[in-house]
């Protein structure tokens, strides 16, 4: 038996860093077959214990091994909501496929391949509607139509609950579809496992902002919902504070990302504009930097560099991510902090001084502190800068909601179950942590929807 | 969908339309805006509250036409649909504790200064209102003002209707002749707000603006409506709209308008296009 997974065909770097098609190109049902067959549906299954969603791995891996792919659907879908997504999105190097038992001699079984294989397969050939739970007559209300709110909701609605998500954008999906682009998630998948979800009885509200529209308190007063979960998200961009932040060639990640991916600005017969620029500087090192960058060169960038304080040994991004950047072209610049950014001619930007750093004694997080070096200045030349520096949580239900207690940064302050400071309101994801993964906002999620089901039922004991 | 529950063009570019947006409406106050997109292809734009309904649902808003998404807009009549329309976003006004106020409406700002100086008559506030136009032609909402106002003065660039002049120069006889105003709000083309609040601040009026930056989500997740005040960033959707007139810095806010200004100019284009092909 091979030591190694089974590759995933995918386009040609530099064929695919001018579309927006996916990358990756799945398996085939031989592929996935032969894939599966690697697992050795160990006894005390440890790669379980590395899901935050706990699916039954070994099982629908099992079922897989037998050309069963709808029933291997079947076992996913009972503990995890998204499986296309977190098939794709998942960093399963540290998780599921971590713990595998075969990645002690050799690489450990691709079980996202699987999961997403298994997903698709299932999107692609069954039309059988999952099957709606009876209603429990109980209302509950989602916040945020992201991971985290719709994993919550997915499995509240599983339980019977009448469930009703409020989203501000146009779109349900959250960073699935205004975040993370197409090329890696595409859209189309991201509508179906909401569509999944709607089929099970889930309601969506879109151009709902919570907070402005309606407080927690009248959903919970007027509007009768017995419990809320808030998933919010942390969609507030950080800025550096340097001078030139406000030139008109300076995005956030957000921003840009926003317009490429929900606004869907990188078509031709889009009537949200992005700008196209020449040579784009990246700060960040996360896998939102590497997403902008990758969308940039895409777009048409001549050069596109990232800018990261540290080196690579600890970009935050998920490897894949930093190794797909680099085969499309992206340039590193690591150990390098902008100071300020320079303004050319109509107000647009024409370079960036940045700072060379050096790494020192490990800070807080064990990673260690970058100190600038002194008198090292130098400028990069480019005509748009984007900053992925991080995002906090949204004040808004913070502010409108009483006795909902947050941390100083914003994040709301929730126990490991989800409950928060007043009862009935649960959070998670996010909103909770402060910018994380999919698949921690979807544990996050189920976790809430747990707490939810307990809380709900000890009130009508 | 939001039916679109009456039009009225108040002149050849700036139209009125009342939506049927039940939530949004009950929580509607003046100084707060919408985001609309027009249809599934659309843009998302903002635009200000000019009016609502609580008892029928509806929310007025008062748009002019000039560019791609505004010209699709005006093409929709009564009982069309707006695909998205969400709001109320940015903070309400403040108009509590004001007793004698300047309001300023210049162009289409007319229509969001209408709903403020409305509120500020509600409430027992002597209104003073200057409004500006280009010429009689563009005079928007004289009967709603006038019926607010305790002082109407309308100002015309060529004066072809009110006074010949800027409304600074109104504005500017009003404090000279003793009216003291507690605060002045000033609402339409960032050239007149800066110009306003260069005035007020030699008399050391207060001065609230209203900005109208580029937004995409309205919400506070892209800062694309970032500006600067008093030195410090902040986001217009949610730290605003209105802001200190003596604290912003208008020449930025006016660079980073500029930024997609040739896309604007061919989406414009291919929109008019489009219209002439269905007239023909």
């Amino acid at each position: 038996m091979s030591l190694q997974k089974h590759e995933m065909p995918s386009q040609a770097p530099d064929v695919r860093n001018k579309n927006f098609y996916e990358v990756t190109l799945g398996y085939t049902a031989e592929t996935a077959i032969d894939e599966a067959k690697r697992c050795l549906n160990c006894k005390n299954k440890p790669c379980m214990g590395g899901c935050p969603v706990r699916i039954h791995i070994p099982e629908f891996i099992a079922k897989v091994a037998e050309g069963e792919f709808e029933e291997a659907y079947h076992i996913i879908q009972q503990t995890s909501s998204l499986p296309a997504v977190c098939g794709r999105v998942c960093p399963q190097e540290t998780q599921c496929e971590q713990k595998c038992v075969r990645g002690i001699k050799g690489e450990p079984v691709a079980i996202g391949r699987l999961e997403r294989f298994v997903a698709d397969w299932h999107n692609a050939n069954s039309c059988d509607l999952p099957v709606k739970a009876e209603p429990n007559g109980h209302k509950v209300a989602v916040v945020g139509s992201g991971p985290a709110g719709l994993t919550c909701a997915g499995d509240l609605a599983k339980r019977g609950y009448e469930v009703t998500v409020f989203e501000a954008l146009h779109l349900a999906g959250g960073v699935l579809v205004y975040g993370i682009p197409e090329f890696r998630l595409p859209k189309l998948i991201v509508q179906k496992e909401i569509d999944n979800l709607i089929a099970l009885g889930v309601k969506v509200e879109t151009n709902m902002v919570i907070g402005r529209v309606l407080s927690i308190d009248e959903l919970m007063g007027e509007y009768g919902f017995e419990a809320v979960f808030i998933g919010s998200g942390a969609g507030l961009p950080r800025f550096m504070n340097i001078p030139g932040e406000n030139l008109k060639s300076v995005f956030s990640a957000n921003e840009f990302l926003t317009r490429v991916n929900l606004m869907k600005a990188y078509k031709e017969n889009s009537r949200t504009p992005v700008f196209h620029a020449q040579k784009v500087a990246v700060v960040g090192g996360g896998n939102v930097a590497m997403d902008a960058a990758r969308c940039a060169k895409r777009l048409g960038a001549e050069e596109v560099s990232i800018v990261y304080r540290r080196s690579e040994a600890e970009l935050p991004a998920r490897a894949e991510e930093v190794e797909h950047a680099k085969e499309e072209g992206i340039v590193f610049r690591f150990l390098t902090n902008p100071t300020a950014i320079l303004e050319g001619e109509n107000g647009l930007v024409s370079g960036m001084t940045c700072i060379r750093m050096e790494l020192g004694e490990p800070d807080a997080s064990g990673r260690r502190r970058p100190v600038e070096v002194p008198g090292s200045e130098f400028t990069i030349d480019c005509d748009a800068v984007i900053m992925a520096l991080g995002t906090s949580p949204n004040p808004l239900i913070k502010n409108t909601t009483k006795g909902l207690d947050t941390q100083r940064w914003g994040g709301i302050i929730a126990d490991e179950r989800g409950q928060t400071s007043r009862p009935g309101v649960f959070a998670g994801g996010d909103a909770v942590t402060g910018a994380a993964t999919v698949i921690l906002a979807m544990g996050a999620g189920k976790t809430a929807a747990e707490s939810i089901d307990a809380y709900i039922r000890s009130k009508h004991q | 969908m939001y039916p679109i529950v009456k039009k009225r063009e108040l002149n050849p570019t700036v139209t009125l339309m009342e939506v049927s947006a039940p939530f949004v409406a009950k929580k509607a106050e003046p100084g707060q805006f919408i985001i609309l997109r027009v249809d599934e292809a659309g843009e998302r734009i903002p635009l200000t509250v000019a009016d609502f309904d609580r008892e029928k649902g509806t929310v007025t808003i008062i748009f002019q036409i000039v560019g791609g998404t505004t010209e699709r807009l005006n093409h929709l009549n009564e009982g069309d649909g707006i695909h998205d329309f969400v709001g109320p976003l940015g903070e309400p006004s403040h108009t509590e504790g004001l007793k004698k106020v300047a309001v300023i409406g210049g162009g289409v700002g007319c229509a969001i200064a209408y709903p403020v100086a409305k509120k500020l008559h509600g409430q027992g506030a002597e209104v003073h209102s200057v409004v500006g136009f280009r010429n009689k032609d563009l005079v928007i909402l004289e009967e709603e003002f006038r019926a607010v106002s305790d002082v109407y003065k309308l100002m015309t660039d060529d004066g072809s209707k009110g006074e010949k002049g800027l409304v600074t120069d109104a504005l500017k006889a009003l404090i000279e002749a003793g009216n003291a105003y507690d605060e002045v709000i000033a609402i339409g083309p960032v050239v007149m707000m800066k110009f306003v609040s260069l005035l007020t601040k030699q008399y050391g009026i207060k001065t609230v603006v209203s900005m109208n930056p580029i937004m995409i989500d309205g919400t506070g997740m892209c800062g694309c409506c970032r500006l600067s005040v008093g030195g410090k960033m902040k986001f217009a959707c949610v730290d605003g709209p209105d802001f200190d007139g003596h604290e912003v810095d208008y020449d930025e806010i006016l660079k980073r308008a500029s930024t997609y200004k040739e896309f604007e100019a061919r989406e414009r284009e291919a929109a008019c296009n489009l219209f002439k092909k269905e007239v023909k």
